[in-house]
């Protein structure tokens, strides 16, 4: 069984389906790839997935239990992490911090806790800057660690986003665009980095423009149009694909 | 040990002035600082929500005014025509009543003041409450209307309710015992033990929200500020935090209100008012938002001054001023500008006239 089941999936945006009828499975373990041209729906596939917009119709199905319309913290909370096409970092807070927010639903001290200052949430504030610095030095950030997050550079900036993204320890990690905005190299970086995740035994599910990414380090991938599903396959295929050759080139 | 620094300064601060009160024979400062520690109490507990949440509240006063109005009302409202009945007689079977004698020796029977303190703050919580849920929805603009609009509404009622004294408000109210031997009232003999009552309110509302800040759910409510989409992308309940801060933020409104119109003797619908909804956040906005020590000196400073009546009649005009300038000029606050470089500037710069000979401006 997929980690992650979509099923007949629908979003309607007055007479738009920006989704429509859209059916995929990604296998745990797995890196998959959904792609489309612009106005494709992918972001909207993506919003659907973590509760960020309410399905019109469909099934969305995490570890076998269905998910679908849930808010977006109830998403989380099921173990699907998430970054942003345009980078969401909390402003006014440091890199640290950033990703120490990350840490939110593995700890627990609630608001009377935390203003008694009881013992052992001193114990469990350590455990989360711990965990937090780790994965500053997991992305090479730890020096940034005390900078605040929005005042880095756009790469590292990524960087942070994705630390926080896998400081709740996800089996699902959700990447809008991870690509945008980077150049060539930084590209070639980040999917390294990607397939670091993997490795880590994190599923990816990442929406992207980057072609060459794409094709490097997916095991499968999903092509939109219009917000149809119009091919699924491994990378070689999914390059031979008629329809999805006239979708990117024309006839 | 640097978070418990400031907190030593202040204490020490706070012991100082009573004592120079003391030598330089000016205890009646002591009644207006007292005042003003209620009234930054309240200011505090809105810096955590407006500051750190992100979340502006313009109804403030109205839990204010909530706490004080109904632990006035509570103490003041003599039940002994009513004395009995099954409901009078169950509350005095749990020693929540007091008996007495008015001034003209009748009997009275009012509830304890400690009791009416307790009911009122959990009245002034539970309205947060039920008000949050609906109206913490909103952003921005429409969040500030949406509190202004319950501020409104908190003032019009003790205005026009008989039991809330209408425009007279509520006078003769009790004082408010703590412990033995110590008691929140007006009287001139208390004077210094209230000085620290206030004081040490305040110092355990900072220590609590300070406490607060720096942990897992300070985090989390500066991440709401932050982004929203983001908090709840890992998982933080938006809706519940925004509720909860709201609600806490209310409980010290409704202290402060409590503690002070048991010190005054009394409360009017003047702090009920819109403009006290204003004041508060032109305070918290002149601290610098994120700041709660901003917050906490703002707070103290220009409520004595207003105390004081050093604004005379254009008190509310004042603030209201004050607001549009820190908006305009300081919006992190007056505490964020950059004071030791303007004023190292000032040096160089009139040692730079000396040697060019040229004026301040530039100009040969």
């Amino acid at each position: 069984m997929a980690l992650l089941e979509v099923s007949g999936l629908h979003k309607k945006f007055g007479g738009l389906h920006a989704v429509n009828d859209v059916s995929f499975g990604v296998e745990k373990g797995a890196i998959k790839a959904v792609i489309g041209p612009n106005g494709a729906g992918k972001t909207t596939l993506f919003n659907l997935i973590t509760g960020a917009l309410a399905a019109t119709s469909g099934l969305v199905s995490f570890n076998g239990a269905p998910i679908q319309n849930r808010k977006p913290h109830q998403i989380a909370a099921c173990g699907i992490a998430r970054t942003f096409q345009n980078i969401k970092l909390f402003h006014d807070m440091t890199a640290l911090e950033n990703v120490m927010v990350g840490r939110h639903l593995r700890s627990r001290a609630g608001f009377l806790a935390s203003m008694l200052n009881m013992p052992w949430t001193l114990k469990e504030e350590r455990q989360i800057r711990e965990k937090s610095m780790e994965l500053l030095a997991l992305f090479e950030i730890a020096a940034y660690a005390d900078v605040e997050a929005t005042s880095l550079a756009f790469g590292q900036q990524r960087a942070v986003e994705f630390a926080r993204a896998l400081a709740l320890e996800p089996a699902l990690l959700l990447l809008d665009e991870p690509a945008a905005g980077l150049n060539m190299h930084e590209t070639a970086e980040i999917g390294k980095l990607i397939t670091r995740i993997r490795d880590l035994g994190i599923t990816v599910l990442l929406v992207e423009h980057d072609m060459s990414l794409v094709m490097d380090i997916s095991d499968e991938i999903v092509v939109l149009s219009f917000g149809e599903k119009i091919a699924e396959g491994v990378p070689a295929d999914i390059q031979n694909d008629h329809d999805v050759i006239k979708v990117y080139l024309g006839e | 040990m640097k978070k418990l620094l400031p907190l030593a300064a202040l204490i020490v601060f706070v012991i100082v002035i009573q004592k120079m009160t003391g030598w330089t024979d000016t205890r009646f400062y002591l009644t207006q600082l007292t005042m003003a520690a209620y009234y930054a109490l309240l200011i505090v507990g809105l810096c955590v929500v407006m500051g750190y949440a992100g979340q502006i509240s313009l109804g403030h006063a109205g839990f204010f005014a909530i706490g004080g109005y109904v632990s006035a009302a509570l103490t003041t409202i003599n039940l002994i025509a009513y004395q009995d009945r099954v409901v009078i007689r169950m509350l005095d079977g749990f020693g929540l009543l007091v008996a007495g004698q008015d001034i003209y020796g009748d009997a009275i029977l009012v509830v304890a003041p400690w009791a009416a303190c307790i009911a009122a703050v959990v009245c002034a919580g539970t309205t947060a409450w039920v008000l949050g849920i609906p109206v913490l929805k909103l952003k921005g603009h429409y969040l500030a209307m949406a509190t202004l609009g319950f501020g409104i509404i908190i003032y019009r009622i003790v205005l026009a309710s008989a039991v809330f004294g209408e425009a007279d408000g509520i006078s003769e109210v009790p004082p408010l015992p703590l412990l033995p031997g110590l008691t929140v009232s007006g009287d001139f003999g208390m004077r210094e033990e209230n000085y620290y009552i206030a004081w040490g309110m305040l110092i355990i509302g900072m220590i609590l929200l300070r406490n607060l800040i720096d942990s897992r759910v300070g985090r989390a409510l500066r991440s709401i500020h932050g982004s929203e989409e983001a908090a709840e992308s890992t998982g933080v309940n938006t809706a519940r935090f925004k509720l909860k801060v709201f609600v806490l933020s209310a409980v010290f409104a409704a202290v402060a209100g409590v503690f002070l119109t048991h010190y005054n003797g009394g409360i009017g619908p003047s702090e009920a008012s819109v403009m006290k909804s204003v004041r508060y956040v032109a305070i918290v906005a002149v601290g610098g938002m994120a700041h709660l020590w901003g917050a906490l000196i703002m707070g103290i400073v220009l409520n004595f001054l207003s105390l004081r009546g050093v604004f005379g009649s254009y008190d509310d005009a004042v603030f209201g001023f004050i607001l549009i300038v820190i908006m305009l000029f300081a919006p992190n606050g007056i505490l964020s500008l950059n004071w030791r470089g303007y004023f190292l500037g000032l040096f160089r710069r009139s040692g730079q006239t000396e040697e060019t000979g040229r004026a301040i401006d530039g100009t040969p």
